[in-house]
Parts: C-alpha cells; sequence; structure tokens
C-alpha cells in the first residue's frame, strides 16, 4: 500500500520484527501501545468523519529521543509497521512520557491496521504491548477514515 | 409558533462512560442543550453535539449504494438478511439500555446466532478472570466514604474517565475521608500518564510485565523474600514498599483497566490480580474494580448473563446458549470467517477491531443501528438511525460497579426516528413471521 516501504515486514519466529536493514531506511523497533485519548473520546462524538476526529486518532505519539534519530521533526509522518500491516499517521512528542522505544496510538482504525488477530482462546486481540517498527515517512500521504474503509475491502 | 421555555433538568445520568455520573444539570430549549454544568469535558462534548452528524433517515444499500429508505422497507430488509443468515453475529449492545439488550438476545435466539457485546475486547479476559478466582467487589459509594489507598493499574481515568478521581476517588469527599490528604493514590503504568501526574507515587513497569510485577507483589504480600533485584523494571524495594503501603491501608481499592486485559497474560493478568486481592483481604480490607469504559457495558453482561447465563459471547445456533470465549467471540467469529451476516447496535466494530477482522465485515450483508455515522455504516447492507439512549430516550443501565440507574429522556428525538429498543422488536417481530411461515 505504501510503494518504497516494505507492506509486511518479515519476523523471526513470528514475535520479532527483523529491522529493513538494506533498505536505506532507518526505523526504529518498538512496542506498540494502543489506548483511550481524551481527544479521541471526545471527538469521537463530535463525528467519526470529523476533522477533530481525524486529528485525535490518526497520530502516534514518540518519545522526542526517538523522533529525533528518526531524522524527522515532530508533526511529520511515521510509517509504522506490524507483522499485520502498516499505516502512516501523524508523529506527535508523546505529553504522557513512557520510555525510549514505546510508541502510543489512540484506539481507531488506524492503529487496528497494525493489530494481530490471535486471541489465544480468549476472544482478546494484543492491543497493547505490539512489537513494531518505525520510521519516517514525510512524503506518505495519511489516509482519511472514508479512504481506510474503502481499503478494507480491497484485502490485504 | 410555539414558544419554546428553557427547561433545567438537574441530576441527569451521563451516558458516556462507565462512571455515568449522575449529577449533570442540563438547561435545554426544545431539542436544544443549552448548557451543561457538572460534566467532564467528555460528557460535554456528548451532551452539546449530540444533535451534529447524525443519521437522520434509515439507509439500504441498492445498486452498490446507500439509499434512503422507508423504516418498514428497512425493518423488512434486516429481518430477511438475519432470517436467511446461517450464523449471524449480533455485536454491539454496550451504548444501549438493558431493554435492548434483551429484546437483542431474544433475537438471537430467533434467528440462531452468536450475540457478543463490546467487553469482548475491553474487559472480556476480566471476566474469565472472575469465573476463575471470584471478585472482592463493593459499590463506588463505599470507596468515596471510606477508601484510603487508592490504586489505578493499566488505567488512565484522567482521559478515559474523567470524573472518576472527583466523584468516586482521591478527589472525592466522603464521609470518613473528608479530602486528597486523607487518601494515598498510586498509579501503576507502562506510560508516566495524566493521572500518574496526580499521583502520590508513580511506579512505571515495562510493556507485558503487569504478570510478574503482579505475581511478586503477591509474594511480597504474603512476606515470601523477592530472589530478583528488578521486577518488570521494577526494583525489588519498590514492591516491598507497596506490599507494605497495601496491607497497612484500612481500606483499599484496586481499579484496573486495558492494561491489563490487553497485553501479554490477559485473563491471567487479572487472575493474580484479583488472587492478591483476595490475600489482601486476610490483612485488611481490600477490593477490586474493573474500569469499564462504555456506560452500559456492566448491562450489556448483566443482561446477557440473567437471561443465557454467560455474560458475552453467547453462542445460539444450537437452540441453546453456549459459551467458549476464544471460539465464540467476535474478533474469533468474524476472523474465521464463520458468520454469514452481522447486526451491530450502537458500536462501531471497524474503529475497533484488528483489520482481518473488519476485512470479512466488510463481506457480509451488515444492518447497523446507530445514532451517528460510523466507520462501521459505510459498509452496511442496511443503516438505522436511532434515539440516543439518556438524551432522548430513557432505559436502565448498569455503571461499573454493577449498580443499575435509570436514564432520563430529556429533549425530544428528531421525528420519525425510533429507539433501538423499538427497531429491535420490530424486526424481531418480522423474524418471527418469516421463520414461522417457513416451518
Amino acid at each position: 500500500m505504501y510503494g518504497k516501504y516494505p507492506s509486511v515486514i518479515s519476523f523471526d519466529r513470528l514475535t520479532r520484527p527483523c529491522s529493513w536493514e538494506g533498505s536505506g531506511i532507518s526505523s526504529l523497533k518498538v512496542t506498540l501501545v494502543s489506548g483511550r485519548s481524551l481527544g479521541q473520546g471526545r471527538s469521537k462524538v463530535i463525528g467519526k468523519f470529523s476533522e477533530e476526529y481525524f486529528r485525535s486518532v490518526a497520530v502516534c505519539e514518540l518519545d522526542p529521543e526517538d523522533i529525533k534519530s528518526l531524522g524527522i521533526s515532530p508533526g511529520q509522518n511515521v510509517i509504522i509497521t506490524t507483522k499485520t500491516g502498516s499505516v502512516v499517521v501523524k508523529s506527535a512528542i508523546a505529553s504522557q512520557r513512557s520510555r525510549r522505544g514505546v510508541i502510543f496510538m489512540p484506539y481507531g482504525l488506524w492503529v487496528n491496521m497494525l493489530i494481530p488477530t490471535e486471541t489465544y482462546g480468549t476472544g482478546m486481540p494484543s492491543m497493547k504491548g505490539i512489537e513494531a517498527e518505525v520510521a519516517g515517512a514525510p512524503d506518505e500521504k495519511l489516509m482519511d477514515l472514508r479512504d481506510l474503509v474503502k481499503s478494507l475491502a480491497g484485502g490485504a | 409558533m410555539t414558544v419554546l421555555s428553557k427547561k433545567i433538568f438537574p441530576n441527569v445520568i451521563c451516558t458516556f462512560c462507565g462512571s455515568t455520573c449522575d449529577d449533570l444539570e442540563v438547561t435545554v430549549e426544545g431539542e436544544k442543550v443549552l448548557s451543561v454544568r457538572s460534566g467532564c469535558s467528555s460528557s460535554l462534548s456528548k451532551y452539546l453535539n449530540y444533535r451534529a452528524d447524525r443519521n437522520l433517515t434509515p439507509l439500504v444499500r441498492k445498486n452498490g449504494e446507500l439509499q434512503e429508505t422507508s423504516y418498514d422497507d428497512a425493518i423488512r430488509r434486516s429481518a430477511e438478511i438475519l432470517a436467511n443468515a446461517n450464523y449471524p453475529l449480533l455485536y454491539g449492545w454496550s451504548s444501549t439500555s438493558n431493554e435492548a439488550n434483551r429484546v437483542g438476545i431474544e433475537l438471537a435466539e430467533w434467528v440462531g446466532g452468536v450475540i457478543d457485546n463490546t467487553t469482548t475486547v475491553c474487559h472480556g479476559p476480566t471476566l474469565l478472570g472472575v469465573h476463575d478466582i471470584g471478585e472482592i467487589s463493593g459499590s463506588l459509594g463505599e470507596i468515596v466514604h471510606r477508601a484510603d489507598l487508592i490504586i489505578y493499574w493499566g488505567a488512565n481515568p484522567v482521559h478515559s474517565h474523567p470524573h472518576h478521581i472527583m466523584r468516586y476517588t482521591s478527589m472525592s469527599t466522603g464521609r470518613f475521608r473528608l479530602s486528597r490528604k486523607d487518601r494515598k493514590m498510586i498509579v501503576i503504568d507502562v506510560r508516566k500518564t495524566d493521572t500518574a501526574k496526580l499521583a502520590d507515587q508513580f511506579i512505571p513497569i515495562t510493556p507485558n510485565g503487569d504478570y510478574e510485577l503482579m505475581c511478586a507483589l503477591r509474594m511480597a504480600v504474603r512476606g515470601d523474600e523477592l530472589e530478583q533485584d528488578v521486577i518488570s523494571g521494577v526494583p525489588a524495594e519498590t514492591i516491598e514498599e507497596l506490599a507494605e503501603a497495601m496491607i497497612s491501608c484500612q481500606f483499599g481499592v484496586i481499579f484496573f483497566g486495558l492494561g491489563l486485559t490487553m497485553t501479554e497474560g490477559r485473563h491471567r493478568n487479572v487472575d493474580v490480580a484479583l488472587s492478591l486481592v483476595r490475600d489482601l483481604n486476610a490483612r485488611t480490607k481490600f477490593l477490586i474494580i474493573p474500569m469499564r469504559g462504555h456506560f452500559n457495558v456492566g448491562g450489556a453482561n448483566e443482561v446477557s448473563a440473567w437471561v443465557t447465563g454467560y455474560p458475552y459471547a453467547v453462542d445460539l445456533s444450537q437452540g441453546y446458549p453456549r459459551y467458549n470465549p476464544g471460539d465464540t467471540t467476535a474478533v474469533d467469529v468474524l476472523v474465521r470467517g464463520d458468520c454469514d451476516a452481522a447486526l451491530v447496535v450502537a458500536s462501531d466494530p471497524i474503529s475497533n477491531f484488528p483489520v482481518e477482522a473488519s476485512r470479512h465485515l466488510v463481506k457480509i450483508p451488515v444492518i447497523t443501528i446507530d445514532p451517528h455515522p460510523s466507520a462501521t455504516t459505510p459498509i452496511s447492507e442496511v443503516v438505522f438511525p436511532s434515539q440516543i439512549v439518556g438524551i432522548e430516550t430513557g432505559g436502565d443501565i448498569v455503571r461499573m460497579d454493577g449498580v443499575t440507574i435509570m436514564t432520563k429522556t430529556i429533549v425530544p428525538a428528531p421525528p420519525g426516528i425510533h429507539s433501538d429498543v423499538e427497531i429491535l422488536e420490530a424486526i424481531l417481530a418480522h423474524v418471527k413471521k418469516i421463520k414461522m411461515g417457513k416451518q
């Protein structure tokens, strides 16, 4: 879906992402945590197709040092890849800091593109603590909700 | 021309999150909400914008496009889809009333499908843990009056339940705990959340480290020696101090969020949390309460449990209820591609399910009942507009601590828009007709 970026990265024994060595893209191996944010909760009642919702949800919060090492500035787009797939979102400095290597995305279709399906017999997929890889992608376009929903019909 | 007068509704139940605060004062003029007092920013956003961005007419897909249709046509089309499906999925149920849930279960019985609520991607593992261990719970009122130690574990109420801290825990005023200084607040999380910033102590842990940390804490509470220096990123001394704080409090409570249920370990994390609280009750008084998300996810569980015996993920395809999370849960049913139709009530699975589950949803006919357009409405076969529970229609709901509350109607619904209960009853009546005709 995103041109020069590998759409699904290879995984070592299905758990750890291998880096994109050789592709010439500087990336980081990270742990992805999804969750509720005030902006997501507030804007979803304004409307799922509203500008507020888009701005609140198509976002990834990173440690400022991580943003620096990706060679981008905050607000530029990043591409995040897990064994399930990839998605482009806007980067932001995490106001609720974790440690380096932990990234946060609010619940929504953008992060869902990255969530693996296994529920290990519980019905609950892993929506926090997912192995992922992130790279700066300032030239890649953000998809809005309508386009992203349309892309679902297209398959993997 | 009618002259509209302002009306003030006191003690309105907020139907946003599982805290269901009951202290809103809403001023309305006709169908317009003029102001909301005492609400958090989420409830303000919900009440002031309730009329913006609504589904206003029933829609049915014709020649690939969603087109306006009559209410009766949409009912007929929905009943046909459900009655002719082999294994439909009936999903959602947490943002509507208990009454709607009851009709939904009867419908699931008639169409022989699986009925699952949003618990499945929320506190589902919590319920599995409770089946194993049991839970020591209490009402939020008890916590307001008595709790002197409040622990939030893997939960960020400042963002998810904005008034929880103020109304029910650290910053509330109770009979025996008068102010913030009478209570200790500890937050355990992978991020220094805005909740953590309000705490007396923040304990950062490594992602997916909850199980080990909780086991170590259990050992420390029992007086066993910890052999490792650092567990899940937390020094052993901090764990011992935390254990001491828990034992020495008069009345403690753990509120836990999806930081336990969505990470590695899932229901096993909850098992050990419930066991820890059981151990603590040998030494002091301690409760544990999950931070339920949607305003009536508790009701969806309660109604399902009293009608079918199981709180979620109930398969009625055999004519009797079966419950096997991991098999009869919505995500698994969708990922396996088992269901051939879906009814979505007051929910947006496309925004909340992993992409593989959504890809199956796109392939099958979906009927959506929702006041607002969502990511699920564009892929639907039939879309019903509906009344918003707690604003345009009443109904019973269940708060996160299991207390049942009656919501109010404060403004009239847009003309021609029915409640979830009315829509579901109409579909059910039509389904019965089709099924009886077949026999």
